[in-house]
């Protein structure tokens, strides 16, 4: 049985839309006009026990607003989910007891005292047995290498030491459910190492299901067997990662190595042209076009290797989602005045 | 039960150890307390030294200086410094996400915080209190009796639960105003004037006097019901004896039942809220 179940869930926000200038201030006072923001429209989606899903998308596509919902934060405007059994905005004390929300930009222990008394509230409000909770504590600061730093007061440990913290914190009860909100946001590359290896590691130790929404290509090429791409608040992407290649890159690099150091004309008629360092040229080719551009080449030219491949897998992220950006400016969202 | 009384003194004693972090500024806030009350007592000095008369509406000096370092008492239990704009300043900055996804209560985990805030204040005040009650002994009619003295703790207690819930239902308006200093300044005047800190209730006129089409109008009738009064007027009224026996099991209830309705209007507000919550920060 899926521990995550959603069905056609939407999630729509009224915003203020203020004009600019102290005039239109003034005039908002009596008359102000909103815009509905569909930030999440009718999403559906199956999570298994034991999965580690990654949602990707750019900033404003839906990712926390869902997470959101899921955690029971807030209410959908459509649509069902269920997690273990339990609707999330219902926030029973028995699902609260399950699940652990950590989001890289909210601060949940308390700031002025060392982090080991906010792990010690968490052992009451979730009511974790002293030894089990001993041994967790244990094994969650060995994993991190946290111990040092237990008795320290929050506000001077660094954003990646902060960043452990809140995992501890929220792994203490066991939660079988793991939202990560952009949980290594403005990490140095060590400190995202650390929280990525860290991760990948409970998670297959423990098998529990966990949902991270990030920006980086990295955490979700090191963590997730599943990637599901959010853009306006829709799916347009369930798979693996390099599934995500075949499905939205059109195209192939494909580097020449030339026999001679002199410059080749004509290349432009195969492809684009990306970058001439002689005796290498790149050029982007038209997926379907790749054989015959290469037989044409090799029956020209002088060519001493070459190398096909798929372009990076955040190139072809980024230029979905600026395609995707690109689309919805021509068509702006309706303006409602009240 | 066990668990939840363990769970409670945690919050307790991690608030505890919170207030202690800024010893200075702890300190400081405490001692400032007792600078208002000279200002009063200076200001009664010159009134009653002006109109040249031993009692002023029914009080002598004596009774005003005494009624004013028992408001102190009542304040210190009803006033909650900052609360409203705290709460305000969670739901608008979405660090009330924690409540939502944690197994615990907002308004209760606030309440703890407060009991802490409170305690901690308490701890540190107690003596020099004591030493300004000791002073100004002689303003003091002499003991009062037990059955009094209980009434007044009960009522202390009563009016710490109903500052609490009071001004958080002020903090949970955050829900639809996000800004909520407006309305608290609005709150801070009404019950500067309403609740006694600035003058006992008791020296209001019973009646206004009709005037044109307008009718008469009970004002002290009505001020004395308002949930105001019960912050900082009836505690040391009823030290005082200024409430008579029969009506006091009434001023009680009556403190009671403004309590439980601040009790619910609060979670009423908090579940209707959280409809509205859009989750906002991140």
């Amino acid at each position: 049985m899926a521990v995550i179940e959603i069905d056609n869930l939407s999630k729509s926000y009224r915003v203020y839309q203020k004009r600019e200038g102290l005039w239109a201030s003034i005039r908002g006072l009596f008359r102000r006009q909103y815009r509905d923001v569909h930030a999440v429209r009718s999403i559906s989606l199956r999570v298994e026990k034991g999965e580690f899903v990654a949602f990707l998308g750019p900033n404003g596509a839906g990712k926390t607003t869902t997470l959101k919902l899921l955690s029971g934060i807030i209410y959908p405007t459509g649509g069902t989910a269920r997690v273990m059994g339990f609707v999330p905005w219902e926030r029973k004390i028995a699902y609260r007891r399950r699940f652990a929300l950590v989001m890289g930009q909210k601060n949940q222990l308390w700031w002025d005292l060392p982090a080991q008394e906010s792990f010690r509230l968490h052992q009451q409000i979730y009511r974790i047995e002293p030894h089990q909770f001993q041994a967790t504590l244990d094994e969650l600061t060995e994993l991190l290498d946290i111990r040092k730093l237990l008795s320290q007061p929050v506000r001077e440990l660094s954003l990646g030491e902060r960043m452990k913290m809140e995992l501890t914190a929220a792994l203490l009860h066991q939660p079988e459910v793991l939202y990560l909100d952009e949980p290594t946001i403005g990490l140095d590359v060590v400190a995202q190492h650390r929280i990525q290896q860290f991760l990948k590691h409970y998670q297959q130790e423990r098998q529990i299901t966990i949902m991270l929404s990030s920006h980086y290509m990295k955490d979700v090429a090191a963590l997730c067997q599943r990637v599901v791409i959010i853009t306006q608040g829709q799916i347009r992407y369930d798979g693996s990662l390099s599934g995500i290649i075949d499905r939205f890159s059109g195209q192939k690099l494909v580097t020449l190595t030339l026999a001679e150091e002199a410059p080749v004309d004509g290349l432009e008629r195969f492809g684009q042209v990306i970058e001439v360092q002689l005796p290498k040229v790149k050029i982007r080719i038209d997926r379907a076009q790749v054989p015959k551009a290469l037989a044409a080449i090799l029956a020209q030219h002088a060519i001493e290797d070459i190398a096909v491949e798929d372009p990076p897998l955040e190139e072809v992220i980024a230029d979905l989602f600026s395609q995707v950006q690109k689309e919805s400016a021509v068509k702006p969202e309706p303006v409602a005045a009240e | 039960m066990y668990a939840r009384l363990s769970t409670w003194w945690t919050i307790l004693s991690i608030s505890l150890q919170e207030r202690f972090v800024y010893r200075g500024d702890f300190a400081l806030g405490t001692l400032m307390r007792f600078l208002p009350i000279v200002t009063q007592i200076f200001l009664w000095s010159a009134v009653f030294a002006a109109v040249d008369q031993k009692r002023i509406v029914g009080y002598s000096y004596e009774d005003f200086v005494a009624y004013y370092l028992l408001t102190m008492i009542s304040r210190a239990f009803s006033s909650m410094p900052g609360l409203a704009s705290q709460m305000g300043n969670q739901i608008r900055s979405g660090d009330i996400k924690k409540y939502l996804t944690q197994p615990v209560d907002m308004i209760g985990f606030f309440l703890l915080g407060r009991v802490a805030h409170k305690l901690a204040y308490y701890i540190v005040a107690i003596a020099p209190f004591a030493l300004v009650f000791f002073l100004c002994r002689q303003y003091f009619p002499g003991w009062p009796s037990p059955s009094l003295l209980t009434a007044f703790g009960v009522s202390l207690v009563l009016s710490f639960l109903l500052g609490y819930f009071l001004e958080a239902c002020m903090g949970l308006v955050g829900f639809w105003f996000l800004e909520v200093s407006s309305l608290l300044f609005v709150y801070m005047l009404l019950s500067f004037f309403l609740s006694g800190h600035m003058f006992p209730l008791d020296m209001l006129p019973g009646w206004t006097k009709s005037w044109g089409l307008l009718p008469a109008i009970p004002v002290q009738g009505i001020v004395e019901s308002l949930p105001f009064a019960y912050l900082a007027y009836y505690p040391p009224a009823i030290l005082l004896g200024k409430v008579p026996s029969w009506e006091l099991p009434y001023v009680l209830a009556t403190q009671v039942l403004w309590v439980a309705f601040f009790v619910l209007l609060s979670r009423l507000l908090y579940l209707r809220g959280l409809r509205h919550y859009g989750g906002y920060g991140g």
